[in-house]
């Protein structure tokens, strides 16, 4: 068969489209290979948080990616330090021995106990809340409640709200009498709402979305103060703590300008939408 | 059977290469786990040398970041929740096998079968779910607060109860018809075959079923960290809070470092040391059963 012009023509376009499609894909492939990538690592509280802030850091800067992984505040100061992310995410203040490292606070965020809604207990004082938590106090009529057993909720080993509550309280971890050990502030509000006689304590952002959305547990207040998320905002609530990011040395340019936009106004919406108080500016 | 095991001498080369295909596929996945138990070991070692594996059994409680990790009341707890699961499991699974297989009708067999692969089939966070809102604010009623062992034994029998019915029923199946023709013609009644010929017979198959249900219930991990309450402790009676191992390495290892990271995979180490010990022992059976 002999090939008309036209043929040929056709045959030229057709190998042109292909030559086409395969130098785009080439480009797209290597433009995908220069993406710059940041990663954060640490507080399953901060995360959600850093994931929000980071979607919209994408969209402001094409061709970053952030990538965020949850692994609790310990984990995200070890990997600041050992260099496995840019940037650590930590639900609590730098330790004395963690000063190689340096933190910037992007939201503060308040430690609230949690009673079921049915429990008619109003108040608790530091003291009385120490003693249940020893098992000095064992039963609700003790503290002016109903004939029912205390159930007493604590976080396991590790977990920075832990410490900041065995630290507010003056307790040493052996000391406490729990009857249920929790994971995650989830885990904590389901086990207090199934259970009328239990006391727990969990981030107030998170129980306050829960309690305006029908789970029944109950906020309670300390010291006289109510535990609200705009009592947290204000800085008067007594059981607070930063959220920070942390990194070891010097910043990298990247990982300033993330900082930089993480710390500034426009993510207020989003801290606030995930029940953390803004930083006071 | 009329064909042997053993008769792979065939002289086609067919044969000789899918053999070898097979073969080293074998070999990978016995490499595999060497090479998960050497991780194990590797991970826990600085643990484990120079008498730090007495720690494991003489420290009080269990407390990472003050240097004491007793797994004893762990072990305990584990080994008490699957031996109860078992406990319940196992009567209500062969239960339901006979029935199936001795006095249900024909159309009522195959979606009870269908409703035991279903049941298997559930994820496990599922049943943890269901646990945490159902059953144990049911338990917490009763008795406070309900996050306890009984709350673990019950999720893990549910989980368990298909594997045991599924074997038991095959092994049922395998029951000779000659045996269970022999035993009508003698003018046996149906329980009578049931509790004399075809039970005993069947009974290593049971019994073998009964074993890999064990190694389930030790080996679960989610359901039972969210139902347990998790507090290390030896239990006392079911309504104690008690912590399992998985559950013990799940809580714990996304914020371990060091030590406490160690401590974490010696307690897979053991784990593993328990697990091995069952399918052996579930191995030797199935030997004896054979022979």
């Amino acid at each position: 068969m002999l090939l008309t012009e036209a043929d040929v023509k056709n045959m030229k376009l057709t190998i042109k489209i292909a030559a086409t499609l395969c130098i785009t894909v080439l480009t797209l492939g290597s433009s995908f290979a220069d993406t710059q990538k940041l990663v954060l690592t640490g507080s399953s509280t901060v995360a959600p948080l850093a994931l929000e802030i980071g979607k919209r850091f994408e969209q402001r800067n094409p061709g970053i990616r952030v990538d965020v992984q949850s692994g609790g505040s310990t984990r995200g100061v070890n990997d600041a330090r050992t260099g496995l992310a840019d940037i650590g995410m930590a639900s609590r203040a730098l330790k004395p021995t963690e000063s190689d490292l340096t933190s910037y606070r992007i939201a503060m965020d308040g430690i609230g106990i949690i009673l079921h809604q049915d429990n008619p207990v109003q108040t608790l004082s530091d003291d009385q809340i120490r003693e249940i938590y020893t098992g000095k106090i064992s039963n609700w009529q003790a503290v002016g409640g109903e004939d029912r057993k205390i159930t007493v909720v604590n976080k396991a080993e590790g977990r920075s709200t832990l410490e900041l509550f065995l630290h507010h309280f003056q307790l040493n971890n052996p000391e406490i009498r729990a009857h249920v050990v929790i994971g995650d502030n989830q885990q904590g509000i389901k086990t207090v709402a199934g259970s009328v006689g239990a006391i727990g304590y969990v981030s107030i952002g998170t129980a306050e979305y829960e309690q305006t959305h029908g789970t029944p547990i109950r906020l309670l207040a300390m010291d006289g103060v109510a535990a609200t998320v705009d009592i947290v905002r204000a800085g008067r609530f007594p059981l607070l703590r930063p959220l920070n990011l942390v990194i070891k040395g010097a910043p990298n340019a990247l990982a300033l300008r993330f900082i930089t936009f993480a710390q500034s106004q426009a993510v207020d919406d989003l801290v606030t939408t995930q029940y953390f108080v803004p930083l006071a500016r | 059977m009329i064909w042997s095991r053993h008769n792979t001498s065939s002289p086609l080369r067919a044969d000789a290469t899918l053999a070898r295909v097979t073969g080293s596929l074998a070999m990978a996945v016995a490499v595999l786990l060497g090479l998960v138990i050497l991780l194990l070991i590797r991970e826990s070692w600085g643990m484990l040398v120079d008498g730090g594996w007495v720690r494991f059994f003489d420290s009080e409680g269990w407390y990472p970041q003050r240097g004491q990790f007793d797994l004893l009341p762990m072990l305990w707890a584990t080994l008490a929740a699957s031996l109860g699961a078992l406990l319940i499991a196992l009567p209500l699974g062969m239960m339901s096998a006979v029935f199936s297989r001795f006095y249900a009708p024909g159309w009522m067999v195959s979606s009870l079968r269908r409703v035991m692969m279903l049941l298997a089939g559930i994820p496990s966070v599922v049943y943890g779910l269901w646990g945490l809102t159902v059953l144990v604010p049911l338990i917490a009623q009763w008795e406070p607060p309900g996050a306890s062992l009984l709350a673990a034994i019950l999720i893990l029998a549910l989980m368990v109860l298909p594997t045991v019915a599924l074997t038991s029923e095959a092994a049922l199946a395998a029951v000779s018809p000659a045996s269970l023709q022999g035993a009508a013609a003698l003018g046996l009644s149906r329980k009578g075959i049931v509790l004399g010929v075809a039970l005993p017979e069947a009974r290593a198959g049971i019994m073998t079923g009964a074993l890999l249900a064990a190694l389930r219930a030790l080996g679960e991990t989610m359901a039972v960290l969210m139902v347990a309450g998790n507090v290390v402790q030896t239990p006392g009676s079911v309504f104690d809070s008690v912590r399992v191992l998985t559950a013990n390495i799940a809580l714990e290892m996304p914020y371990a470092i060091g030590d406490h990271r160690a401590a974490l995979f010696a307690t897979g180490l053991m784990l593993m040391l328990i697990v091995t010990l069952l399918s052996w022992l579930a191995g030797r059976r199935e030997e004896l059963a054979h022979v």
